[in-house]
């Protein structure tokens, strides 16, 4: 780990380490300074963790979209936010029907299940658009022209959608059936974040038996490895490609209607940006091109957004500690990269992935 | 076709080009130059808004109000077509100051109105102010903006104005509220970063502890989070009567809404700022929004009425933000200096001197706009201050506002009849 012996000696690597040193000295100080004062309780505690494992959930959704398509395309598709956006911001028109009938609250696990469907669809059309109609033509140019190709898809898709449903701020009606708390002991946990939870981790399941367990999975991977000689086996690649990028965009679409649920307010046309820097953040954090990293990465950057700056910063006295809430997330991915480069789960890529 | 000749025909275009606006200029005995119509040459107004972002509601909810006034006019002013050139000012201080260099290049603009944010204002301000021209902002509410004093972080310059209320004002008069109406004696307040969130969190918190109240925590969020859970359960750890929170949308909404699931909260009262002023607040922060208290302008009469009318017949629907009115006001006293300062030359022309609109509006006295009388102030910290903060007022959300679209809600204390002014 350290590489300063008096032979190779060098300042860059000093700095590295030294910096490696403050971090975690900074981690550990703020947090035995914030545990020892006592001044949140264990039940808080509690719920901060919970609040952070739902919202790590939806972030593990979305980065599941980018780490599939750096997996088969080595690109970073950075309108994937804006996919995540498209089924969000279409379906609360949807639930707001469901809600006017009585329907939603009436049959709350139909209803939930139809409006996932309906936005992993809108979401799912988009990806796949974008794909034939943005990316594929580029295929094979410089890998800098699809990644300006895609920021620009991702500005198109914005003012497409405030073209179509206006400027001003939408709400996903409350669900009765999610609302209410789990008690144990002095812990509350609302039951909307356990449903968050066990939703996405259900998603994330059936896409992992997607890709490991099915032919077309096994062909996912086949052109993920090698495109040419996937070819050769008779994959047809193009199909894949776009496949791929439908499986991204329905789960984008789904963790849309999943954080509608858990975060209602906020809806519009810009609410994709944000979600869709921080799930890329937590696909390299857990190593893109990874399925389980990208899992892994979101539920961890979801904690540690939620427990980190009352643990880590407000121990250190640091005014403004939840302002810096990105601060600790995005500290966290430059640590994990300083240790391990890869990502967590990631494995070291090669000259020609990397 | 030699090329001496060719060069002769590029200096006569050359001499041509630079002669003719010479010779209008000719007329002008404005300190800071003029603006020249031609004969059939329309009436420019610029407009830098909040075209695109999270918040551009705001700038819908402008332009509207701008647009209105000039329709009031059957769209002209000295029988010549108004114009409108819109910028997108963004809401941030680079926003403002490209917004404010696109339109102050443009020669045949005669004033302003935006931005929408403070933090644009900060941007686009000394480029205006630079280039001889007004600015009126329709929502701009930081206090910094009217203030010349450098050293207490003032960033007044000459030229800009606003329609909407200080800060100042709105932030004195939310900390009375707190103390007087809801009899707290400890506050929380927050901040997203933004001169507008902040100045008036600063100014709550101060007047606060004036008051004899005690201000617990002073915490700030960033714009675009989600989740709230962490800076709750600070604040739940100091248990405050009231948390002042200044912030827009979405935030403001998470923030409420996510209350609900924080114990140690339950007894706390919200009072929310201007930028939660807006209709589809109360039903988008849902349940969790009845009983919180929103400071905003107080718009009413028959005028008003008219306004809204109005806007749905030619727009549609009702009007997104709380800011209209006061862009229908700002527009209106920009084309009344600008039709006062007018001269019509024989050939038809018009000349219309910089510093005398500037002039005009700043004489601008009891001008009874749809905000209630306005009179522009020159002295800091209100220099440029156009509005008097009378048309300002609490309200509380109720479950009519949440559930039946009733919007505005109920005046839970109008501060102009509480403290006669």
């Amino acid at each position: 780990m350290f590489k300063w012996r008096s032979d190779d000696f060098s300042w860059v690597d000093f700095i590295i380490d030294v910096l490696r040193v403050l971090i975690v000295l900074g981690v550990v100080i703020g947090a035995w300074n914030t545990l020892s004062s006592g001044r949140i309780s264990f039940a808080q505690w509690v719920n901060l963790f919970a609040a952070g494992l739902s919202q790590g959930s939806i972030y593990a959704l979305i980065a599941l979209g980018y780490t599939l398509v750096y997996g088969i395309l080595l690109m970073i598709n950075f309108a994937h936010g804006e996919v995540f956006m498209a089924g969000a911001f279409s379906t609360v028109f949807l639930a707001e029907a469901l809600n006017r009938t009585g329907f939603l609250n009436d049959q709350p696990l139909l209803a939930i299940l139809l409006m996932i469907a309906f936005a992993g669809l809108v979401s799912m059309s988009v990806a796949i658009l974008l794909e034939r109609l943005a990316y594929r033509p580029l295929r094979g140019s410089p890998r800098l022209v699809p990644l300006i190709t895609a920021i620009g898809a991702s500005f198109f898709l914005q003012y497409t959608f405030r073209g179509l449903y206006g400027s001003g701020f939408k709400a996903y009606p409350g669900v009765k059936a999610l609302q209410g708390v789990i008690k144990i002991g002095a812990i509350n946990i609302p039951v909307v974040q356990v449903f968050v939870f066990c939703a996405a981790l259900l998603l994330m399941l059936c896409l992992y038996w997607l890709v490991e367990r099915t032919r077309v999975g096994k062909a996912m991977r086949a052109v993920s490895e090698n495109k040419e000689v996937a070819r050769l086996m008779g994959i047809d690649i193009d199909w894949v490609i776009m496949f791929t990028f439908g499986v991204g965009g329905f789960l984008a679409g789904s963790a849309g209607v999943i954080n509608g649920l858990f975060r209602p307010q906020g809806v519009n046309f810009y609410m994709g940006f944000i979600p869709g820097i921080k799930a890329f953040t937590a696909a390299v954090l857990g190593g893109i091109g990874n399925i389980p990293g990208a899992m892994l990465g979101g539920l961890f950057l979801g904690v540690i957004e939620a427990i980190g700056p009352n643990l880590v910063l407000a121990g250190l006295g640091i005014p403004g500690a939840n302002q810096l809430k990105d601060v600790i997330a995005f500290t966290m991915l430059v640590l994990v990269l300083i240790f391990r480069p890869q990502g967590i789960l990631g494995e070291r890529l090669s000259e020609t992935k990397a | 076709m030699s090329r001496r000749l060719v060069l002769t025909l590029i200096l006569c275009c050359l001499f041509v080009g630079l002669a003719l606006p010479a010779q209008a200029q000719e007329d002008c005995n404005d300190e800071f130059g003029c603006v020249v119509l031609g004969p059939d040459d329309p009436v420019s107004l610029g407009a830098m808004l909040v075209v695109s972002g999270a918040v551009s509601y705001l700038g819908e909810d402008s332009l509207g109000g701008i647009e209105l006034a000039i329709l009031n006019r059957d769209g002209e002013l000295l029988e010549r077509e108004i114009e409108l050139i819109v910028e997108d000012s963004l809401c941030t201080a680079e926003g403002g100051q490209t917004a404010a260099q696109r339109l102050s290049a443009n020669e045949t603009i005669v004033g302003v109105i935006g931005t929408n944010c403070s933090s644009a204002a900060q941007g686009a301000m000394p480029i205006i102010s630079s280039a001889g021209m007004v600015m009126i902002a329709p929502s701009n509410t930081s206090p910094s903006l009217t203030n010349e004093d450098i050293d207490a972080g003032g960033s007044h310059l000459p030229g800009y104005f606003r329609t909407s209320h200080n800060g100042l004002m709105e932030g004195m008069r939310n900390a009375e509220f707190a103390t007087r109406s809801l009899d707290a004696g400890t506050i929380a307040t927050i901040h997203d970063g933004d001169p507008y969130t902040e100045g008036l969190a600063r100014v709550v918190a101060d007047t606060f502890a004036d008051l004899g109240g005690s201000v617990v925590f002073e915490g700030a969020v960033n714009k675009g989070d989600t989740d709230m859970a962490s800076i709750l359960t600070e604040i739940a750890v100091h248990s405050p009567d009231v948390i002042y929170l200044p912030l827009f949308e979405p935030e403001a909404n998470f923030f409420i809404a996510q209350m609900s699931h924080i114990a140690g909260l339950e007894n706390t009262a919200v009072i929310g700022g201007g930028a939660s002023f807006v209709a589809g607040f109360p039903e988008n922060t849902g349940e969790s929004a009845i009983g919180v208290y929103i400071s905003g302008p107080l718009v009413s009469g028959g005028a008003y009425d008219e306004l809204l009318a109005t806007w749905d017949e030619e727009i549609g629907g009702t009007p997104p933000g709380g800011y209209h009115a006061h862009a229908y006001d700002a527009t209106n006293i920009l084309l009344n200096a600008v039709a006062a300062v007018a001269e019509e030359r024989d050939d038809g022309s018009l000349v219309i001197g910089r510093k005398a609109i500037r002039d005009a509006v700043e004489a601008t006295e009891d001008y009874p706009g749809l905000t209630g009388d306005l009179t522009c102030q020159e002295l800091s910290p209100f220099a440029g201050d156009c509005a008097t903060g009378a048309a300002l007022a609490m309200f509380v959300v109720t479950e009519a506002e949440v559930y039946e679209d009733n919007w505005p809600p109920p005046v839970a204390w109008n501060f102009a009849a509480e403290t006669g002014g």
